[in-house]
């Protein structure tokens, strides 16, 4: 008994994260039997992630904006116009992918922190200041594009992180191995690092999941880690937009979570005024933010530029707002101060799962928008409800 | 015929987790003052919240009695319907609308369909005379009237609905001396009309000036009705009453001594604030030395906690002028973290403002201001968070579950304990506590008071800036008052008398 109750305090203690799980597993186990068991196989679950990359950087961004209090609508055609820079420098001027990437992600950083100073020291609400960019930019976008319409990019490399898959070492029977192996590591790795932290608490003397608790947590995630690896390895194993959006998780997540830097965004977010005077520098902060989250619209065009094969002149359109509705689906309040990376990612799953799911059953794109919004209300009067009910 | 305006009878209310209310019976008496008073979280507040439907009919059990009929009340409209007016200590005033359309706002004066605007500021005119406003032009935005006077505007907005029965939350909490002998003035004027007043209130003395009967509340439960007329009401009575044992002495004793040399000066400090256009500080000279406590007095607007705020790196950008001297080294402050890094640490008078972040839990709020030194190459040690957090939490006496309880819902006394753990987690060398008392309950005070002895004793500086002159009488080595952004006088405590500090205020 005592494991059941653990489990149920646990679940009332955590209500709104497990809920978001509860729920893509509830959506995709959905249409798995609505379609026969197409929406699950190797090759739309691998199609599904690599269609939600895009946003998924974005909705990463936009977590930390939403929690300091801000909002930026930019970040679209931001991605738009430099996918199409991309382009432009890859066809134009011969220069290798990676060069290409860095001066693409630094454009990035660098129009994020003139936003961050329009923001900071014009004293520029964040929804003008962007709503302004959105409208730079997308004028910028047509511009680089005006000669030339669609730019098609031959550079094979650079189109492999839109498209590509990780090379295999041995294929065997079908099975993308060193996908398998990845993810063999990825487990060992968890394991590892859950079983430092307990051992680092217990040292502290402070309390720890009961043993059976924990043992069940520990197979329990790896089993989900196993699962989604051997799907992928079913069809073409992991593609390098998964490892880019792995990557991005990762750091942000340790950055939020670890890092004085990542405290100092909540405290903001929490109350300004309060971190303000707690020796926190606000606007160093926000400058900090909104330039991480234009770079992250510089991967997120580069990601869908490489996917398309080509930057085209609308390229980022409504990105902004996909992104949003992430975060938010994600349970980033939208008072500020709470949220969390990884929650932002399960939203974009679960908004890119509804689309992918509903195009497989074929349901009628202007239903697909309204029962989207429909999810979006519903999971923030859940976010809502649960919050009330823990306070 | 009962002489009772109202009875509230075996109420009981729960919070998830709580009884916050259990089984309170409380009557009022047609036409007198009654006050209600408590430690924070004995439940007066939710209490008056049963009262004006804020928690409507059926989330509490027992019964609401007026004028001798059972009320069912479903929301704030139907209380104020039977004559019900609360005023909160957070005043429900909009800063950018004029007084008239305030004080009509919800219930506005009505021709046909249309909005008589002539007849509402005539009838706003007449409700500001009634509340002593005569100066007043209906006219005046609220952001330009001071608190003392925004209160009055609240109690004309409530005579306007033809109040039977007044409540206010702390309504003296934010006022000066002069601001709250008014308002206990007018509840008494309000008394000869007859209407019957609640007032919840921390000011005892306040209580024993006014009240015709006082209702203590502890732990969610009614512990007396004390009667002026029978002569049951004193300060130690109700103290004892309030925490359940007696408190002789509510300023712990402390061995002065000899203090050390200057940690702390200011010399010739000006400062303009370019949002008002005027100077709110005009060339002030002070010290502080190791291990003293320097009281801070002054009235409201006086300019003291704009004094802590131009010290404590200038968070509101002010203009500058003068010289700040830490341990005899001239010092610039160029924001928070420099005067942090020099050693000065500033607890704030609105806690809940720009003190502490409520969604936050206690641990995260004590370390906020110090994350560095729970770091190892940038990565903060959460182990090593929820140690230094724990430590606090025990020796301030803190009680809550865990440091992972949530800020916001702790009661005000133990929020100013997380603040001051905040503020000595950064080991300052000077503390400056702004109000450190306001709005906490008896048993909290001395809690705080205590601490402040055994800091200095140490030998940790405290300058405390506090509108309670006995506060300022009973804790201090040394007293400063300000008045219009200037030193009016400074006194040490062995002289200092509330009469003299008092004369050199409103000097």
């Amino acid at each position: 008994m005592g494991v059941l109750n653990e489990a149920k305090r646990l679940m009332k203690k955590n209500i709104r994260e497990y809920g978001m799980y509860i729920a893509l597993v509830v959506i995709m186990l959905t249409f798995s039997i609505a379609t026969d068991g197409l929406f699950m196989s190797s090759r739309n679950i691998s199609n599904l992630i690599n269609q939600t990359g895009y946003i998924a950087v974005l909705a990463v961004g936009m977590t930390l904006i939403l929690i300091i209090r801000h909002i930026d609508l930019s970040v679209g055609f931001v991605a738009g116009f430099l996918g199409a820079v991309a382009a432009i420098l890859l066809t134009k001027t011969g220069a290798p992918v990676w060069a290409t990437i860095m001066i693409v992600l630094a454009s990035g950083a660098l129009i994020g922190a003139i936003i961050g100073f329009l923001v900071t020291r014009m004293g520029i609400p964040s929804f003008v200041a962007t709503l302004a960019g959105m409208l730079v930019f997308r004028g910028a976008l047509l511009r680089v594009t005006s000669g030339t319409g669609t730019i098609i990019i031959p550079d094979k490399s650079f189109n492999a992180i839109g498209n590509g898959f990780i090379p295999d070492i041995v294929h065997i029977n079908g099975i993308h191995t060193l996908t398998l192996i990845i993810g063999v590591i990825a487990i060992g790795l968890y394991i590892w690092s859950e079983l430092n932290s307990r051992r680092d608490k217990l040292k502290y003397n402070f309390e720890v999941l009961s043993t059976l608790m924990f043992a069940i947590k520990l197979l329990f995630v790896s089993a989900v880690i196993a699962y989604i690896t051997w799907t992928l390895s079913g069809y073409n194993g992991l593609s390098w937009t998964v490892i880019v959006v792995i990557i991005v998780v990762l750091i942000y997540n340790f950055v939020t979570n670890k890092t004085v830097l990542g405290r100092h965004i909540y405290a903001v977010g929490g109350n300004p005024d309060a971190a303000k005077l707690s020796g926190i520098n606000v606007n160093r902060i926000t400058l900090i933010v909104f330039s991480s989250m234009s770079m992250l619209a510089a991967l997120s065009g580069i990601l869908f530029t490489a996917r398309l094969q080509s930057a085209t002149t609308t390229a980022g359109t409504l990105f902004e707002l996909d992104a949003i509705a992430a975060a938010y689906v994600g349970g980033v309040s939208a008072a500020g101060g709470v949220g969390k990376v990884t929650g932002s990612i399960i939203g974009a799953f679960v908004m890119a799962s509804l689309i992918n799911g509903m195009n497989l059953m074929g349901v009628d794109i202007s239903y697909q928008y309204i029962i989207r919004g429909a999810v979006l209300v519903a999971a923030v009067i859940f976010d809502v409800k649960t919050r009330n009910k823990r306070s | 015929m009962n002489k009772n305006i109202l009875e509230m009878r075996n109420i009981t209310k729960t919070f998830p987790g709580v009884k916050a209310l259990d089984n309170v019976n409380f009557q009022v008496e047609k036409g007198e003052i009654h006050c209600l008073v408590g430690e924070n979280g004995a439940g007066k507040s939710t209490l008056m919240k049963v009262l004006s439907g804020v928690y409507p009919h059926g989330e509490y059990s027992g019964d609401i009695v007026l004028n001798g009929e059972v009320q069912k009340f479903q929301g704030i409209s139907d209380s104020e319907k039977a004559g019900i007016a609360i005023i909160y200590q957070e005043l429900a005033l909009i800063p950018e609308l004029p007084v008239y359309e305030n004080i009509f706002l919800g219930h506005e004066l009505t021709k046909g369909k249309m909005i008589d605007w002539n007849e509402t500021i005539k009838r706003a005119g007449e409700m500001l005379k009634k509340v002593k406003l005569n100066n007043v032009n209906p006219a005046t935005k609220i952001k330009d009237l001071g608190v003392g006077k925004q209160q009055l505007v609240e109690i004309a907005k409530a005579l306007s609905k033809d109040v039977k029965l007044l409540i206010l939350d702390e309504p003296t909490a934010a006022l000066n001396e002069d601001d709250s002998q008014n308002l206990l003035m007018l509840l008494r004027e309000l008394k000869e009309q007859g209407v019957t007043s609640i007032m919840i209130s921390h000011k005892l003395k306040e209580v024993l000036a006014i009240a015709d009967t006082v209702t203590v509340l502890r732990d969610g439960q009614t512990i007396c009705s004390l009667s002026a007329v029978k002569g049951e009401i004193s300060e130690s009575i109700i103290i004892k009453h309030m925490v359940g044992r007696e408190i002789d002495n509510i300023f712990p004793s402390r061995d002065k001594k000899d203090f050390g040399d200057i940690v702390l000066e200011v010399r010739d400090w000006h400062a303009y604030n370019p949002e008002l256009g005027r100077d709110i500080l005009n060339g002030l000279d002070f010290n502080v030395r190791k291990g003293e406590i320097v009281g801070i007095a002054g009235l409201m607007g006086a300019g003291r906690t704009e004094l802590a705020h131009s010290i404590f790196g200038n968070p509101a950008d002010y203009k500058i002028k003068g010289d700040l001297f830490v341990m005899g080294q001239k010092k610039k402050f160029k924001n928070p973290n420099d005067a942090i890094k020099a050693g000065i640490a500033y607890v704030t008078e609105d806690r809940k403002g720009n003190g502490l972040i409520l969604i936050d839990d206690i641990k995260q709020n004590i370390t906020i201001a110090n994350l560095k030194s729970l770091t190892k190459q940038g990565i903060v040690n959460s182990n090593e968070e929820i140690k230094a957090a724990n430590h606090y939490k025990s020796s301030l006496n803190i009680k809550a579950p865990s440091v992972e309880q949530k800020v916001g819902n702790l009661s005000g006394g133990n929020q100013q304990k997380v603040s001051l753990g905040k503020w000595l987690f950064v080991s300052p060398k000077v503390l400056i506590l702004d109000e450190p008392t306001r709005g906490i309950d008896v048993g909290a005070k001395f809690e705080i008071y205590t601490l402040m002895n055994k800091l200095v004793d140490q030998g940790m500086s405290i300058i405390m800036i506090s509108s309670e002159l006995p506060e300022i009488l009973g804790m201090s080595d040394r007293i400063y008052v300000v008045s219009g952004g200037k030193i009016a006088g400074e006194l040490l405590s062995t002289e200092a008398t509330q009469e003299k500090i008092m004369e050199m205020a409103t000097n």
